[in-house]
């Protein structure tokens, strides 16, 4: 069984992120982490691995910026790791991108499934497992909140997906790719071991000519990114002499502000 | 030209939300001077489409096929795409629900056509499509274009005002077949479980939250229960029992910080923020929760917040429209009492 899991680092979720003068977007010099919805699919990645006897790979596609997620990735136990960099193609763009993942997927050749995590907590696009899964003719199953089976000698997997409305049970055959939501498990810290394990490491670094791939042009652009304008609230303590009086005028104030 | 919306329903009945979706397509299309086609697959899609024409719009490709009953990206994506192929509609736009998201990004990638995600603002320049979408948790704003035939938006829930009812339109309704055979389909959906009881966050109009505070519930926790176990209890007591009732008085859904989450007071679905979800209601009441940076990407867009915390320093004051300084175990039962007096 060979799992794969993408990932890559954002800005901490703490930090604060504005539009500089020149237009770029900028986190001053605040660490990056590896992305939080993909310690959960890091998590289920090196779980089935580990269960299954088999191995694990993380990919990152983009800039040097990521091998921080990475390092993560193999810190946590993930045992090998790969990044994918083709200067001057622009990676930001789902296609683009999910032409140099499937050509990362082809060329390791073994892959029975593929796991993202719910999506990228700085840009959230959204796209890039459902394009990696449609891109490889893969079934393609994502939000999903429990493994419920995984049969590999049947090559087979059975998840639980939740959406808005409740929870479906779907199954489907290997090669798969699948996206997981938070609460499928409980993921684990890197151990001082695996530190230093990851920070000896060697990433190996892919361009789209190992990959043998041909990009194809991108399909969106950022026009600009701008800062947005403030929030102009005016914040009133609701004052009275007890609690009775504090909830009467905060009543009075909402049927006010017509939201009741 | 056209502009497809895809109306997205569950168990025969159209989303609320789709609504909004078409409202957006339309007021494209009337730029565009187009007209805009609904989309709508599995059960029940004729009166669905029929509805959608009351909202103004013109056509509608509907599919009841017995392999779209449920919705599987594979089907829905397969027939979806095949579609764009043919039509080269100028747009395709849907809710960003969970599904809405997975559908349009199938299909945006089987076409090659550029997708632009949970966008907050639609315009024209020109012949472009422009979408205008929060970053980094909603502290940057982004504007992005596609530069391919189709431009695919998915746009967030109560972002776009529902479109109005219209009258005297005879849809063009046309069945279109679906496109694998049964025996090509490979993924099999073998059960599903309504969510029970709560809200869908992202469509509430009003959301009531609880925070970590839950736990300092006065009531004692049944003996034998004692440290995390009490707090537990006393929590998920505080949930069903103090804000609940006023929820329900109001019609709200019930929200939660992370900390509420993590600490088993209540399911992840209720979790709203970075890694929850992110909600914009009319009123969001906020209470037991200190109000962090990760918290408040889920709900700075609020139009209004009340804020109830025993802590005058809590962030959550800076945020809120209106504060009430105190134990939300009596500031609680106070306001929904006040409420149902006046709501009657
Ligand atoms: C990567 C990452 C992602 C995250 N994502 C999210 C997210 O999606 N959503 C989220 O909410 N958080 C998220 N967090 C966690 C966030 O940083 C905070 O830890 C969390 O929001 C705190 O929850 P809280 O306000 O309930 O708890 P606390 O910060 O502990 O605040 C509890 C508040 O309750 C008040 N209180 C206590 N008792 C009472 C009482 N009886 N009456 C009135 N007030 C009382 C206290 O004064 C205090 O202000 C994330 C963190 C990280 C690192
Ligand atoms: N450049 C990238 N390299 C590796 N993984 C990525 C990259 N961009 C997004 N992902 C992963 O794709 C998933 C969905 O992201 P997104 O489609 O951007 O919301 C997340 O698990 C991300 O970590």
């Amino acid at each position: 069984m060979h799992v794969v899991t993408f990932t890559r680092s954002t800005p901490d979720t703490a930090a604060k992120v504005w539009v500089d003068a020149g237009g770029a977007v900028s986190w001053g010099d605040v660490a990056t982490v590896v992305n939080p919805w993909d310690e959960y699919s890091l998590e289920e990645t090196i779980a089935i691995a580990k269960s299954g006897g088999g191995k694990s790979t993380v990919i990152a596609i983009g800039a040097d910026l990521h091998n921080d997620a990475l390092k993560h990735s193999l810190a946590m136990g993930i045992n090998a790791a790969i990044r994918v960099e083709e200067v001057g193609a622009d990676s930001h763009d789902s296609l683009v991108w999910s032409a140099l993942a499937a050509g990362a997927i082809q060329k390791l050749g073994d892959v029975d499934l593929v796991i993202f995590g719910k999506e990228s907590i700085d840009v959230a696009t959204d796209q890039h497992s459902m394009q990696l899964a449609r891109r490889m003719g893969w079934t393609l199953l994502s939000f999903v909140s429990a493994i419920v089976d995984l049969d590999t000698a049947a090559g087979r997997i059975k998840v639980e997906r939740t959406f808005e409305q409740g929870k479906q049970l779907v199954s489907a055959p290997l090669p798969a790719v699948i996206s997981v939501l938070k609460g499928i498990n409980e993921p684990r810290y890197p151990n001082f071991l695996g530190i230093r394990k990851a920070a000896k490491a060697r990433i190996p670094v892919w361009t789209a000519a190992d990959l043998g791939v041909e990009l194809p042009a991108s399909a969106t652009s950022v026009l600009r990114y701008f800062n947005p304008p403030p929030r102009a609230v005016s914040n009133e303590i609701i004052a009275g002499e007890g609690v009775d009086d504090k909830v009467e005028t905060l009543a009075t104030r909402l049927f006010e502000e017509k939201v009741l | 030209m056209t502009v497809f919306v895809w109306i997205e329903s569950f168990a025969g009945r159209a989303l609320p939300s789709s609504w909004e979706a078409l409202g957006a397509a339309n007021a494209l299309a009337s730029e565009l001077g187009c007209a805009v086609t609904a989309i709508v697959f599995g059960e029940n899609a004729q009166a669905i489409a029929a509805e959608a024409a009351g909202y103004g719009a013109r056509g509608a490709f509907i599919c009841s096929d017995a392999s779209l009953k449920e919705y599987r990206p594979e089907t829905y994506a397969a027939l979806l795409s095949q579609l764009v192929a043919e039509r080269k509609p100028k747009a395709v736009l849907a809710i960003a629900s969970n599904l809405g998201r997975e559908l349009l990004a199938c299909a945006a990638g089987d076409t090659g056509n550029g997708l632009i995600s949970d966008v907050i603002a639609l315009r024209l320049d020109g012949e472009n499509i422009i979408g205008a979408r929060p970053a980094y948790a909603g502290k940057v704003l982004m504007e992005m274009r596609a530069s391919t035939q189709t431009t695919f938006a998915t746009l967030r829930a109560r972002a776009f005002p529902s479109a109005a009812a219209v009258e005297g339109i005879a849809p063009m309704i046309q069945p279109v077949s679906t496109v694998d055979a049964p025996a090509a389909i490979s993924s099999l959906v073998e059960g599903f479980a309504l969510e029970s009881g709560t809200v869908n966050l992202t469509d509430a109009a009003i959301i009531v939250s609880g925070g970590r505070g839950m736990a300092n519930n006065p009531r004692s926790a049944p003996d034998g229960l004692k440290g995390e176990a009490a707090a537990i209890w006393k929590a998920k007591d505080g949930f069903a029992n103090t804000l609940t009732p006023l929820a329900e008085t109001l019609g709200a859904a019930l929200g939660a910080s992370r900390a509420a989450v993590d600490a088993g007071y209540i399911p992840y679905a209720h979790q709203v923020g970075q890694t929850g979800k992110v909600v914009s209601p009319d009123l969001y009441i906020a209470c037991g929760i200190s109000g962090a940076i990760q918290h408040q990407a889920g709900m700075r867009n609020s139009k209004i917040i009340v804020a109830i915390n025993k802590d005058t320093q809590a962030p959550i004051f800076k945020l809120a429209r209106y504060g009430i300084v105190g134990d939300l175990y009596e500031v609680v039962p106070a306001l929904t009492a006040a409420l149902r007096r006046r709501l009657g």
